[in-house]
């Protein structure tokens, strides 16, 4: 395993059940700022690990440490308040809340990076449908709307589940081209994903998830042109 | 023609009161997606307590204040002391909630005894008529509570619409978890809109206390009939709340009249038609 530069985000040993079923078996890997992407066949845990860290389901054991805090089992608005913003699978807009309101209701600070104009700048799309209803979006919209809600708590991690899920090619190519810009500024991002070729044009360093392990930890360059690897991994089998 | 629009003039009047009442138990319900039983204890509470204010201090408007004051407070302190540990458990609110009604029926027939009571507004205001097109001499007093419920409506709705505690209100209600996950402490918001809608009950008790008799028994009509609006209308919305509250108070207006032996059939007969077409009330949202 390869140790990042600047550890700022471990989870170590973690241990999460649906009821009964062991989900995630002593799950440990170490980030620092730099994009970490998280792939994996459907079923393998990755939303379930995602669903953990933003605190939306308990964890039996093992820890989630962001900056030396431990995160594990705490309420979802301590862990955003502590830096770690979430956009989730389904991008879980609110119907009865315009475009504006997503944004304001998220409370950003003038003095910080990202704010209500800002999110606009980065999706100049999200300012023609300012004053639309959050369920009158197309899919595209709601992920921009998705990330630009969780970038306005301005979150030193941004943890994203499978924004690529559902939209069009050209969709997911501009949000990768946004995104990258976002990357470029320094923004840490944890990238879960089931669309390689995204996952791995945004991140250098891929993690594989298999079964509710980590399987392997492996340069973005070493999975994406490696037919045999992903064949392993990732293909139906 | 006159005893229709006099029977509906009564109809949206009543509605006013049901609007009152179910305003707060539709925001309690949407948002925290917990029943409490004791909404009608709140409502019956905060009459009784106008009354003694107003009876005491001979002001309408201190009573009402006070009613509304009051009863938000025990909703404070219920909420800390029993409700919030179990807030995920919804059946286990309802049944204390349940146990808290039972409570303070009993306390409130002990304090109050069990004969009618009413809130007392001056004279003049009890007796003045408005001559009203096609309808004739109507009471003031039944106006000034439909004014009330509009005044209360629309502020209501402004609060929820215009402001970025009405914003979050409504995402919570919409998905509670994803609205944590943006940095709000939810059960923060909880706490504040369930003492807003025990203080909302208390107001509809004083309001509903002036126009009818405060009795031992009103506090599980109101919590049926609010019930029935908060369905019809559906759970979390103001708006929906409003059109509840016109239609069980249409209904059952001119349903006493027109067919009394079928009146409280109807107004399930409402609901049950309302639950057939629109599952989620008329201005629900798909769960």
């Amino acid at each position: 395993m390869t140790t990042p530069p600047e550890t700022s985000f471990e989870v170590s040993d973690l241990n999460v059940y649906y009821g009964h079923v062991h989900v995630l078996q002593d799950v440990s890997f170490r980030m620092g700022t730099e994009p970490l992407g998280m792939v994996g066949r459907n079923g393998m845990g990755k939303s379930t690990l995602v669903k953990a860290i933003a605190g939306f389901i308990p964890v039996r054991s093992g820890s989630i440490s962001f900056e030396g805090r431990d995160l594990a089992n705490k309420q979802p608005y301590q862990i955003t308040r502590a830096g770690i913003a979430h956009v989730p699978q389904g991008r879980r807009i609110f119907p009865s809340l315009t475009v504006h309101e997503h944004l304001t209701m998220v409370g950003a600070r003038k003095s910080d990076r990202w704010t209500v104009p800002a999110i606009y700048d980065l999706f100049p799309r999200l300012a023609e449908r300012k004053r639309n209803g959050g369920a009158e979006l197309s899919g595209g919209e709601q992920q921009m709307l998705a990330i630009g809600r969780a970038l306005l708590s301005n979150p030193r991690l941004l943890v994203m589940d499978e924004p690529s899920e559902g939209l069009a090619p050209a969709v997911v190519d501009h949000l990768a081209e946004v995104l990258r810009g976002v990357v470029s500024e320094g923004q840490a991002v944890l990238l879960i994903e089931q669309n390689l070729r995204f996952a791995t044009e945004l991140c250098d360093r891929i993690l594989v998830m298999v079964n509710g392990r980590i399987a392997a930890d492996l340069p973005a360059s070493e999975i994406a042109g490696d037919a045999e690897v992903q064949n392993k991994y990732l293909g139906v089998v | 023609m006159d005893q229709f629009l006099l029977i509906a003039l009564n109809g949206l009047t009543l509605a006013g009161v049901y609007f009152l009442v179910a305003s707060g138990l539709t925001l309690i319900f949407g948002l925290m997606r917990v029943i409490t039983m004791a909404h009608g204890t709140s409502y019956l509470l905060g009459g009784y307590l106008g009354y003694v204010i107003a009876r005491e201090t001979g002001n309408w408007f201190l009573g009402a204040i006070g009613g509304a004051i009051l009863v938000g407070l025990l909703g404070l302190l219920i909420h800390q002391v029993l409700i919030r540990r179990f807030q995920d458990d919804d059946m286990r609110v309802a049944l204390i909630t349940l146990g808290v009604s039972l409570i303070g029926t009993d306390l409130m027939l002990a304090v109050f005894g069990g004969t009618a009571t009413q809130v007392p507004v001056p004279g003049d205001v009890q007796v003045a008529s408005v001559s009203i097109p096609f309808i004739g001499p109507y009471p003031l007093l039944r106006l000034l509570v439909l004014l009330i419920a509009v005044v209360v409506g629309v502020a209501l709705t402004l609060f929820i619409t215009r402001t970025r505690f009405g914003s979050v209100v409504r995402a919570g209600v919409d998905d509670s978890q994803m609205t944590a996950a943006t940095g709000v402490n939810v059960r923060v918001v909880f706490a504040i809109i369930f003492v807003l809608g025990s203080a909302l009950a208390g107001l509809a008790g004083v309001v509903g206390g002036t126009l009818f008799p405060l009795l031992p028994g009103q506090d599980g009509v109101y919590l049926l009939y609010s019930l029935v609006v908060v369905i019809v209308g559906g759970m979390g919305s103001i708006t929906g709340a409003a059109i509840g509250a016109v239609l069980v108070g249409l209904v059952s207006q001119f349903s006493l009249v027109y067919a009394p032996t079928y009146s409280l059939v109807l107004t399930f007969a409402l609901m049950v038609v309302v639950l057939a077409v629109r599952p989620q009330g008329i201005m629900g949202r798909a769960v």
